[in-house]
């Protein structure tokens, strides 16, 4: 039994954004554990009023440059339901596939780059490059497949310029896409080398019961769009998020909290799985036993495993659509655009969770409300209840305060946090 | 590698030392910082010509003795002002990394309400610190700038490359329709879309038109705009005014055209 520890990390690195940890226990009581966000806040969701429509996917794509794909996504999704456009079958896979190369570089760049320095005991990955080149390499192979999937979808793989309100403004060749399928067939195998590296990291054995929050597959594994529902049994319909995220604000943090059924829950690649498990590609589902990882599995530090399980199950769904593309007929990219006045809702999936963007038109098509719920906001408060319980839990078994420290570090990065998108 | 100090890179059989880089954001979306780390083809050839000392975003390890510092992201709050003005001193190179940095990026378009609003509207009577949204030179001095929201990677690799062997940086001064049309796009405005090709600097090769979208400026006036020109395509071509000014007013390098329009200046 330790009594006391003090762990102070100022500006938390590996991970996107700037935040804060605090623990401090003293004579064996905690008297203190705050995860901190003290990114500067940058108003979206103010300056977008006046704006019209056509505005929203281009400027609300930059609230983030990890998962801009996932934001503009959700924005054009937002804007189609409030003008009452159904995406044509074609449009619907476009989008899908290059939703799931952002899902794939994103979680491979946070498994190999952010999260596995912490297994390798070293700072970061420049080390690696040189003790274990094969390793580097592999991650970047996944990634730059997986980055230039989404230039060639979506004119660029970081704010994308081809994806608009009504569908594309052009398409990819057939050629392109019958390159990029062998070369994703051939990546499936780094990907099966991925799991066998993670195999051989420990996993830190701290379990805490949560609530999990996620879009609701019907048929597929859930990306874009759908009914919202939680491990604790709350099933809500996507223009009714807010009854499910339950937005609200605290002192210790610029961006905003929630909370559902407790005093919070997570989203994220862990809780997709949790509510979706059935739904993963056979070859995902597979890594994921090896894992040990079934729903409903309470331990945080299993979102990295979860992120894994998903890189394949993204990879695999995404030769199974290109092949299906290839055998259609390309119909015109883009349908007509007309405004009117309502409100829409977009829930999209992005790597971290899940993401709502909502707007409100007037008649001529100006935004005259914008709302936008990023998932790492919804994660914040179950960082912080995590954190109490982690800081507790690990010096009652009497480990250092450097461990504590890399500990705590170690679940703030497992959430993989985006945190500058937390406080758009 | 980074971290350590032996290895010279020789260019032409001249030794050139490998400079010390760091990376720091401010209000940003990080994505051009992240746009380095997400070019794995030549990240590794990169990071031989370079020390990286400071990367929050990607190592652990940080550094205040650094040659060439990257701002990414615009100042919007007293503390940032405080942080630029550190980097500032300890670097002998400082870029502005982006449009954010360059000119205040998507942020500054909250400058069009009164601060007051803004906040109230986003966390109601919960107080927040926050000020105009600014480019970094309302504060320190520039050495050089990278245009672009994002920056293209290509062109941050040869500008890093020029500082390293100490050649001299130029930006293209024509407008971004000089790429377009070497590029052999279909004009958008045959298309019925608009475009700021015409008055926008180039270096991006034309990255939106080259997708059939037309251009946001996020790259800044050209230096050999022609305004006036632009607004009478416009008109002629059926957009109004509110679709000039959106596309003009995005990304914070259009502010004086943009200031002049809503006066009803020519
Ligand atoms: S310039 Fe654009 S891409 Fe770069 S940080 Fe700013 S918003 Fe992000
Ligand atoms: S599409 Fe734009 S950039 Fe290209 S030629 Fe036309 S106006 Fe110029
Ligand atoms: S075409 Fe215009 S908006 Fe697009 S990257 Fe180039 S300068 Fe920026």
């Amino acid at each position: 039994m330790k009594l006391t520890c003090k762990v102070d990390v100022h500006h938390l690195s590996r991970v996107e954004g700037h935040g804060n940890i605090t623990i401090r226990i003293q004579d064996g009581k905690l008297e203190e554990a705050r995860w901190e966000v003290v990114e500067t806040p940058r108003f979206f969701e103010a300056f977008l009023i006046g704006k019209k429509w056509d505005n929203a996917p281009w400027i609300c794509g930059r609230i983030c440059g990890i998962c801009s794909i996932g934001h503009t996504l959700a924005s054009i999704r937002a804007v189609e339901n409030a003008f009452g456009i159904e995406p044509t079958e074609q449009t619907r896979k476009l989008r899908l596939l290059l939703k799931h190369m952002e899902t794939l570089q994103s979680h491979i760049l946070h498994l190999y780059f952010l999260a596995a320095p912490d297994f390798a005991n070293v700072g970061s990955v420049f080390p690696l490059i040189e003790t274990a080149p094969d390793i580097v390499a592999r991650a970047a192979r996944i990634k730059l497949l997986a980055n230039d999937i989404c230039d060639c979808i979506g004119g660029r793989r970081m704010h994308p310029t081809r994806t608009i309100v009504g569908g594309f403004t052009l398409l990819p060749t057939k050629d392109e896409l019958r390159g990029h399928r062998d070369r994703l067939k051939e990546v499936m195998d780094d990907l099966v080398k991925t799991a066998d590296l993670f195999r051989s990291f420990t996993l830190p054995d701290f379990i805490r019961e949560t609530e999990f929050v996620s879009l609701k597959g019907s048929g597929q594994y859930p990306f874009i769009g759908g009914d919202l529902v939680s491990t604790d049994g709350v099933q809500k319909r996507e223009q009714d998020y807010r009854e499910m995220t339950n937005e609200y604000i605290v002192e210790q943090s610029t961006s905003k909290w929630s909370r559902l059924s407790r005093k919070s829950f997570a989203v994220g690649a862990l809780a997709r799985l949790n509510n979706n498990f059935e739904l993963l590609h056979e070859w995902a589902r597979e890594i994921s036993l090896s894992f040990g990882l079934q729903p409903v599995n309470h331990n945080p530090y299993m979102n990295n495993m979860a992120q894994l399980v998903e890189a394949v199950h993204v990879a695999a769904e995404s030769i199974d659509m290109i092949d299906e593309l290839l055998d259609s007929e390309f119909s015109e990219p883009r349908q007509p655009v007309a405004a009117r006045a309502g409100i829409g809702v977009g829930a999209v999936e992005v790597p971290r969770g899940i993401l709502y963007h909502s707007y409100e038109f007037d008649d001529t098509g100006h935004i005259i409300n914008c709302d936008c719920v990023i998932p790492t906001s919804q994660n914040h408060a179950n960082i912080q209840h995590d954190l109490q319980e982690l800081a507790e839990h690990y010096a009652k078994k009497g480990r250092k305060d450097r461990d504590i420290e890399l500990l705590a570090q170690m679940l703030v990065r497992a959430y993989d946090p985006c945190i500058s998108c937390s406080v758009h | 590698m980074a971290g350590t100090t032996h290895n010279q890179k020789n260019f032409l059989g001249v030794p050139v030392a490998k400079p010390r880089v760091a990376f720091f954001e401010l209000s940003s979306c990080e994505g051009c910082q992240l746009q380095i780390l997400n070019n794995e083809a030549t990240l590794l050839d990169f990071l031989s010509l370079v020390q990286v000392v400071n990367f929050r975003e990607a190592m652990t390890e940080k550094s205040d003795d650094y040659d060439i510092a990257f701002v990414e992201g615009s100042i919007t709050r007293k503390d940032e002002v405080e942080r630029l003005r550190n980097i500032r001193q300890n670097a002998r190179v400082l870029v502005a990394l982006g449009s954010c940095a360059c000119f205040g990026g998507i942020n500054q378009l909250k400058n069009r309400f009164d601060p007051d609003w803004v906040k109230r509207k986003v966390y109601g009577n919960s107080p927040v610190d926050t000020d105009k949204a600014q480019p970094l030179e309302e504060f320190v001095h520039i050495n050089l700038r990278i245009y672009g929201c994002p920056v293209r990677k290509e062109e941050v690799e040869r500008i890093v490359t020029n500082l390293v062997i100490g050649k001299e940086i130029h930006h293209p001064r024509y407008p971004v329709c000089m790429e377009c049309k070497a590029n052999e796009n279909v004009c958008l405005f045959d298309l019925g879309e608009p475009c700021l090709g015409p008055v926008t600097r180039a270096g991006c090769d034309s990255w939106c038109p080259n997708s059939r979208a037309g251009c946001w400026g996020c790259r800044g006036p050209a230096d050999e705009a022609n305004m006036e020109q632009m607004r009478k395509i416009m008109a002629e071509k059926g957009f109004s005014e509110e679709t000039l000014i959106d596309r003009l007013e995005c990304f914070g390098g259009f502010k004086d055209s943009v200031d002049r329009i809503r006066k009803g200046q020519p």
